[in-house]
């Protein structure tokens, strides 16, 4: 039985359909991450999830039990808002323990529980504030320990670092992390952000346009995506998009892309990564897709050893990044990146070898832009 | 001003100082009538008619005030308008709570509980606003007509409250307008309901537009004389409708000093109220949102 499933979940706003037979289904304990670009539906769907709004159609269970139609106080959720939402006549404590209150839980027991969120997110000092006088990281830690003190069956969590600087956003990012990992909890996250979405989840749900095009691990999601639009929005810099045309016979096929400037480069397609659907692509244009991690520099002295076609450009822009080199240069008709180590001895304007590494390449389909191989 | 910091030159501060002078002087201008108004009242009636609008009393005497307050001839009655100020009272403040807090509701309701329609009522609401009085006095003196209420205090509070609410639903949508619905959403999730998120979130950060809404409501209500005239009975008028009889009760000389005295009663509570909150007033009607 999952913890929460979502069955055809449909919404519409007037004639909009901003959700569009939504399904999926997570474990107890799980930690799911939605992610996609700003308004495909990411926060329509948390809101459908904890009651704030009504679905169009569909179902949703919590733990077995169809809720679809109970009010958000009978759903045992917690949400942290965006904005965090703090009530701001209360303090920090009454914040916390307003949810409590409202259920009737005992002023004792209210206690210790503000005590223990409190001390579990290190704001024990902050209790007797008010929200004005919070800082951001502040108030994003009073709205997690409201989330935190009911003890709700499921969090959502909407863009909750989205309002948080750089710095603090990686520090809360892995202070989550270990409070999932500390107290098993049930997590449902949004964020457009793809580095979030890859170091937190468990699983991941790539959305787009009210659709779920892709729910997998992070490792699925990037190293097996279902389409382009997948492909293109996990991992960055993104991956890299090559028109090419695909010949060859049955169970060697070869890529052939035209580069303008000098002769044609063909890369061979690696014998155990045929799909049938290849066979229907012969003598078409196809797209390959390569991650920028999936060339490497020439090192002269493993010549010969090393595996991959190689690849010979004009490197035009150098970007350092401290921890590796990023390298625009050409391939076929279109700028490709490339990431390299940080110590590759490569200026801008130079000629630079390098090996690409066809057996984590992917192939589309330009028309529909679906998986090919 | 702009934000520029400069040295003062000298043509700089003439300037200002022209700036300032215009100002007092407008500022005078305006305070001339309440000037005039206050020297008469403490004016003994010869002094009147023989010095001019702005002469100083001679024998400053308060005498005029205690006839107002509770001699002088309103209509047949001569009891002054002491008993009308009460009347006034009697109306404004259940007529100014009642609006207020049901305005406050409906701002709430037509903000944080949208329900299919909820635009086009509070379009209604907004028509409201811009109803002549003169046009519905036929039909309201039918309706109190029929609830019994012809003639009654409780009938122009009435009258008041379903006037007011349309400017109370106004403000109050406004300011709750910009309040983050996210509030609202993580109250209803921590279990709390209609009332209790009103109560509770809404109410405790909404000071700033019930001061508004309580010194415009005051303020109008106050100083109405319409409705008052039109659906009061002699012992239930407002002091304002008192007032205008009082001023037109011809027997024998016309007592100025009498009648500024009453005028000035009359005008007391709105002034007092926008001078102990004119400040709120003004800050309450630019607040915007909640700072969370
Ligand atoms: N209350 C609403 N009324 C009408 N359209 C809405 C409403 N809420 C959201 N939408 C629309 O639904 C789409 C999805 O919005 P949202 O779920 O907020 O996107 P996301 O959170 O992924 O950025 C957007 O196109 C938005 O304009
Ligand atoms: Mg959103």
């Amino acid at each position: 039985m999952s913890a929460l499933e979502i069955r055809e979940v449909r919404k519409d706003f007037g004639s909009t359909r901003v959700l569009k037979d939504v399904s999926l289904a997570i474990d107890s304990g799980e930690f799911l991450i939605l992610v996609g670009p700003s308004g495909c539906g990411k926060s329509t769907l948390m809101n459908a999830i904890a009651g704030l709004e009504p679905v169009t159609g569909g179902q949703i269970l919590i733990g077995g039990d169809d809720i679809t139609w109970r009010t958000p106080a009978e759903r045992d959720i917690a949400m942290v808002f965006q904005s965090y939402a703090l009530y701001p006549s209360m303090t920090v404590r009454q914040n916390i323990a307003f949810g409590l209150e409202m259920r009737k839980v005992p002023k004792a027991e209210r206690e210790q529980a503000v005590e223990r969120v409190a001390d579990l997110l290190q704001i024990t000092h902050l209790l007797e504030r008010k929200p004005a006088q919070l800082s951001g990281g502040q108030r994003q830690r009073v709205a997690m320990g409201r989330a935190l003190a009911r003890e709700p069956q499921i969090y959502l969590f909407d863009e909750p670092l989205s309002n948080l600087d750089a710095k603090l956003r990686v520090e809360m990012r892995t202070e989550i992390k270990k409070l999932h990992q500390r107290l098993g909890t049930t997590i449902v996250y949004v964020t457009h952000d793809q580095i979030e979405a890859m170091t937190l989840a468990d699983s991941i749900a790539v959305m787009r346009d009210g659709h779920i095009l892709q729910l997998g691990s992070p490792d699925e999601v990037y190293n097996d995506p279902v389409d382009m639009f997948v492909a293109g929005f996990m991992g960055s810099p993104s991956m890299n998009f090559i028109t090419a045309t695909l010949e060859g016979q049955l169970g060697d096929y070869r890529l052939r892309i035209a580069t303008p400037e000098e002769q044609e480069l063909v890369l061979p397609w690696p014998a155990d990564r045929i799909t049938g659907e290849l066979a229907d692509h012969l003598g078409q244009p196809v797209v390959l897709g390569l991650r920028p991690e999936h060339f490497s520099e020439q090192d002269a002295r493993l010549e010969g050893q090393q595996e991959g076609t190689l690849l010979e450009a004009r490197v035009t822009v150098v970007e350092p990044t401290g921890a590796d080199i990023l390298l625009r240069l050409p391939l076929g008709d279109s700028e490709v990146t490339a990431r390299v180590g940080p110590k590759c001895p490569v200026a801008a304007g130079e000629r630079l070898a390098l090996r690409i590494d066809m057996s984590r390449a992917v192939l589309f389909d330009p028309q529909s832009e679906s998986r090919l191989a | 001003m702009d934000n520029v910091i400069r040295r003062r030159t000298p043509g700089a501060r003439l300037a200002r100082a022209a700036l300032y002078a215009v100002l007092i002087v407008a500022a005078l201008f305006y305070l001339l009538p309440l000037v005039i108004m206050l020297l008469t009242s403490i004016k003994p009636l010869d002094e009147i008619g023989a010095g001019t609008l702005l002469a100083l009393p001679q024998h400053p005497t308060l005498a005029p005030w205690i006839t107002a307050w509770g001699e002088a001839c309103t209509g047949m009655r001569c009891e002054g308008v002491g008993g009308y100020f009460w009347n006034s009272f009697a109306i404004v403040i259940p007529a100014v709570a009642i609006s207020t807090v049901v305005g406050a509701l409906n701002g709430y309701a037509l903000t944080k509980w949208r329900f299919r329609g909820s635009e086009l009522v509070f379009a209604l609401m907004l028509f409201g606003c811009f109803i002549p009085f003169q046009v519905v006095l036929l039909p309201m003196a039918q309706t109190l007509g029929w609830l019994g209420l012809s003639s009654s205090r409780a009938g122009l509070v009435l009258v008041h409250v379903v006037f007011g609410i349309a400017f109370t639903t106004l403000f109050f949508r406004n300011f709750y307008v910009a309040v983050p619905s996210e509030l609202v959403s993580a109250a209803k999730l921590d279990g709390a309901g209609f009332f209790r998120i009103f109560w509770r979130i809404l109410l405790p950060v909404s000071a700033p537009i019930i001061v508004v809404s309580v010194i415009w409501q005051f303020t109008q209500i106050w100083n109405d004389f319409l409705f008052g005239v039109a659906f009061s009975a002699h012992d239930t008028q407002p002091v304002t409708v008192a007032l205008n009889n009082l001023v037109n009760t011809s027997t024998g000389v016309k007592e100025y000093n009498v009648n500024m005295a009453a005028a000035m009663i009359a005008a007391l509570p709105t002034l007092v109220v926008y001078v102990l909150a004119g400040k709120y007033f003004v800050r309450g009607l630019t607040a915007g949102s909640v700072k969370g």
